[in-house]
């Protein structure tokens, strides 16, 4: 069901997020010392081109690992093949990627 | 170690049915013997129980690759193996190998198990004609060595039943045609490598697999099934970013 394609979606798209996942827990460990406020949080955020792009593509990553990872599952022990297969899997990359777009946009916009 | 006792008796379980009839266990009572293998058992329902009974086997040495079953649910040469190392108390269960089609009984079907092998592309593609001369070939080269790691294969099927990645997805190849494929791969005498790296991208193809590491577990010949898959997915992914491999 992984072919080379797919493959090497999930593998680069894991490649993205290493960096991107130190880097967001970092940022996390730093900015909460001394506390941490929603207005602190948007004060970095807003109108940063920065953090768009950063958490823009570290969520289309995540959209497309967590698909192909989610579609092996549902293969291999759920047994769902075919056209309910590819429609399931890009409803999950859809969807994380519509959740995530509205997420880095409310925040960085 | 458990060893057997003159005169105690061994409580035996045995698969039975086909394709065709729903299958059923069925057990025996074998004497126990000192030095007995599981195939010995088998023999012994066979000939003294159950004349209907079953099975595959043809050197009893460990050579051909014939006798694997299912003993107490892990995939095994019954040629090769002591009940004294696989009694539990006094029971074994013994059953075909997984992850195949069974003909009858302790009899599983091979067909999937070796059309894989030519799906993969486990066949040679020559570099020369028979008029050319041989080419020579040096042992000590890197190549030759990942290749000879892998040649000893005598095509049990015991890493394919062993395999859950083949239980959960009936279109991947296996550990067995895919190590196949890594040593034509690695052979200085093969001509076609994109061929073989072509039949292993496909849906069924080497990238499936999750590296747990059953084939290498399991493998009576202790050969290294799961780095040959490794081996074919970095041979793969230099082709995607356009090197040779």
């Amino acid at each position: 069901m992984l072919d080379m394609r797919l493959y090497m979606a999930q593998r680069l798209s894991a490649l993205v997020m290493a960096p991107f996942v130190i880097v967001h827990i970092g940022v996390m460990i730093y900015a909460i010392q001394g506390g941490l406020t929603a207005a602190e949080i948007l004060g970095r955020t807003q109108g940063s081109l920065f953090w768009f792009l950063f958490y823009g593509i570290f969520v289309v990553a995540v959209s497309i690992h967590a698909a192909i990872g989610l579609r092996v599952i549902l293969f291999e022990w759920a047994g769902l093949k075919g056209v309910a297969l590819s429609v399931i899997s890009w409803g999950i990359g859809l969807v994380l990627f519509a959740m995530g777009a509205n997420a880095v946009w409310a925040v960085t916009a | 170690m458990h060893v057997a006792e003159h005169g105690s008796v061994m409580n035996v379980t045995v698969q039975r049915g086909s394709a065709d009839t729903p299958t059923r266990t069925e057990t025996f009572d074998v004497p126990a013997y000192d030095n007995q293998t599981v195939l010995d058992v088998v023999s012994w329902i066979q000939q003294n129980a159950d004349p209907t009974l079953t099975y595959r086997f043809a050197c009893r040495v460990g050579m051909c690759g014939s006798c694997a079953m299912m003993v107490n649910g892990v995939p095994r040469w019954t040629c090769r193996t002591h009940v004294s190392k696989v009694l539990d108390g006094n029971k074994i269960n013994i059953a075909p190998l997984r992850n195949l089609p069974v003909i009858k009984d302790l009899a599983a079907d091979m067909d999937p198990f070796f059309d894989k092998w030519v799906a993969a592309e486990g066949k040679h593609h020559p570099t020369r004609t028979r008029e050319e001369e041989i080419a020579p070939v040096d042992p000590q080269a890197e190549e030759r060595q990942a290749a000879s790691a892998g040649i000893e294969c005598i095509n049990c099927s015991i890493c394919y039943s062993a395999c859950d990645t083949v239980t959960g997805n009936p279109d991947y190849l296996g550990p067995a045609a895919l190590q196949r494929a890594w040593t034509l791969y690695n052979d200085a005498k093969d001509a076609d490598r994109d061929a073989i790296l072509d039949a292993v991208s496909g849906k069924g193809g080497c990238h499936n697999c999750h590296s747990m590491g059953s084939c290498t577990a399991y493998c009576p010949n202790e050969l290294d099934p799961l780095s040959a898959i490794a081996g074919l997915k970095r041979a793969t992914t230099r082709r995607f970013f356009g090197r040779r491999g």
